[in-house]
């Protein structure tokens, strides 16, 4: 049933997606770009975390160095946008490979440990660096191009890099590479021993994964017209990853999902309260006991075994 | 095509492995017995670069593969099954033993193209060899005991082995399962030629089905020869057989 529902349902919402600037408010434009990008950030993480395995807990750091590469190529550089569009996401996937390199020696929990240390110093850096990266005051006032500068510009721009991104992810956990690490996250001494390259399959995801996370960022770049170092810090880390738990770590969808309940909690609960991270806490503490698998992982049926097998 | 010379692992002070010697010919069955803790699962480490010798010489072909990482070993021609199931349990029984088709024809680093349907013949194949067809879409982690440990073979197959190592493949096996992997190890071994080298703590079994036997005790091999030579060999009667009185 699902299989046949899925096309419409795409349908449905490509078209509710793109219709959204024209129905609502200047202000909920802008929190739709806001979640978009946000989904595209734990999509790209979920690659890394769900699909490889790994302790990624660094992972805000790509989506930072992804926004202050394409800012800063805005702002200091001559060069064209696309240009810097490009750039930052690279930096990103860059920045990946020699963290990847350096904590890739570590298992598990040993590995995320490290990777938060090296991101915070990279965050230390970036608030400290007034000269050049505006230190904690970030850098405002970035010039976008016009085509994609208003609000609804931005949105669009937003849409259609996620999408493609999206859709480049989806591709990629379905392709021999994505059955590879998926592989590896189940079992990976047993992928060793079925003659898998280990480590170099999860640097190649990591890379992966910086490389959209940073794309994440240079979209943040476009929807606000500013950078500032708290996007890298830990906790926003922590956040993303939440994202995938809630919504569920071993499916695709589900980070799009957790991302939206999470971003759109922030911004409409904490105009009422203050507390909005309790509300948070309280749901989560709910999916966690009720739904481990998360919200979209309780829609997943894994066929069951016949009752007798032939030899 | 297999030879094991004076190899020798510690951990810490415990010599686990400390003396052994194998050889394997191309085409037989070769048994490696010995009581619990005589080093038996430690020396398939070391063949298949789970673990490192510390001194010895292990040749596969005529080559010193000792050392090398387990994927490297794995394309050398050795795969191999290990004592507790191990097997991707969030993948279906296809994605199982697809992955580790793609993987010998080296085709893991393909990210855009989709994998369904890819070497879906080679794996219908294989599982129906086996007998887990029928199974093909089932979460693996959902099969019994029996058939994981049998999709687990079938992982290993995969891969194409000239060798196939066999951590004691039917280790807690209801009776039926085991009759059913032992007719299984035969038709490797007869129709395809495949060698195999396993462990078992199944004596019975082991005299059954293999052509010669190594004998370990305390990490080193004190006999290797055909079933009735190592029955008649006396240190492996006071070490082993005695012991266990089943033979």
């Amino acid at each position: 049933m699902r299989r046949s529902a899925a096309p419409l349902l795409l349908l449905l919402l490509t078209a509710t997606l793109l219709a959204l600037p024209q129905i609502l408010p200047r202000f909920h434009t802008y929190v739709a770009a806001i979640v978009l990008l946000t989904a595209l950030l734990a999509t790209s993480l979920n690659l890394a975390i769900g699909y490889t395995g790994l302790y990624q807990f660094g992972h805000a750091v790509f989506y930072g160095v992804g926004a202050y590469g394409t800012a800063l190529m805005l702002t200091r550089s001559g060069m064209p946008a696309p240009i810097a569009f490009l750039v930052g996401p690279l930096a990103a996937a860059a920045l990946s490979l020699v963290m990847g390199v350096i904590c890739i020696r570590l298992s598990k929990l040993y590995f995320g440990m490290l990777q938060i240390s090296l991101g915070s110093l990279v965050w230390a850096v970036v608030y400290r660096w007034y000269s050049f990266t505006g230190g904690d005051d970030g850098i405002h006032g970035i010039p976008i191009p016009d085509a994609i500068a208003s609000p609804k510009g931005s949105y669009y721009y937003t849409l259609i890099v996620t999408a493609l991104c999206v859709f480049a992810m989806y591709r990629i956990v379905r392709s021999p590479f994505g059955k590879a690490i998926q592989g590896i996250r189940d079992n990976p001494v047993r992928a060793a021993a079925i003659g898998v390259d280990v480590k170099l399959h999860q640097l190649a995801s990591l890379v992966i994964a910086g490389f959209f996370g940073g794309v994440a960022g240079s979209l943040f770049v476009v929807v606000e017209n500013s950078v500032f170092p708290d996007m890298m810090f830990w906790t926003f880390s922590l956040e993303v990853l939440i994202m995938c738990l809630l919504g569920g770590m071993y499916t695709f969808f589900g980070p799009f999902v957790g991302a939206s309940v999470i971003v759109l909690l922030r911004v409409f609960a904490s105009i009422h309260t203050r507390y909005w991270s309790l509300i948070l806490g309280t749901i989560l503490t709910l999916v966690i006991i009720f739904l481990p698998d998360g919200v979209l992982g309780m829609f997943v049926r894994r066929p069951r075994p016949k009752e007798s097998t032939g030899a | 095509m297999l030879r094991v010379e004076s190899v020798v692992k510690s951990f810490g002070g415990f010599k686990a492995v400390d003396g052994a010697n194998l050889h394997v010919n191309a085409g037989e069955i070769v048994a490696v017995i010995g009581p619990n803790g005589a080093g038996k699962t430690t020396l398939f480490h070391l063949l298949t670069g789970h673990l490192s010798p510390d001194s010895g010489r292990i040749l596969f072909k005529g080559k010193e593969i000792g050392g090398l990482s387990p994927h490297v070993v794995c394309r050398r021609g050795i795969t191999r099954s290990f004592q507790v199931a191990n097997i991707f349990p969030r993948l279906s029984v296809f994605e199982n033993v697809q992955i580790a088709v793609l993987s010998r024809e080296r085709k893991t680093f393909r990210i855009f193209s989709p994998a369904k349907g890819m070497a879906e013949e080679e794996v219908h194949r294989i599982l129906r060899s086996v007998g887990l067809f029928d199974q093909r879409d089932v979460g693996s982690d959902l099969l019994s005991h029996g058939d994981k440990k049998v999709l687990e073979i079938a992982v290993a197959l995969s891969g194409n082995p000239e060798l196939l190592i066999l951590d004691e493949p039917t280790a807690g096996m209801a009776p039926e399962e085991t009759e059913r992997c032992i007719r299984l190890i035969r038709k490797l071994s007869g129709e395809s030629g495949l060698t195999i080298l396993f462990c078992e703590h199944d004596i019975s079994l082991v005299f059954e089905i293999a052509n010669r036997i190594m004998v370990m005790v305390r990490g080193a091999t004190v006999a290797q020869g055909s079933g009735e030579e190592v029955r008649r060999n006396s240190e492996v009667r006071s070490a082993y057989l005695g012991e266990s009185g089943e033979c």
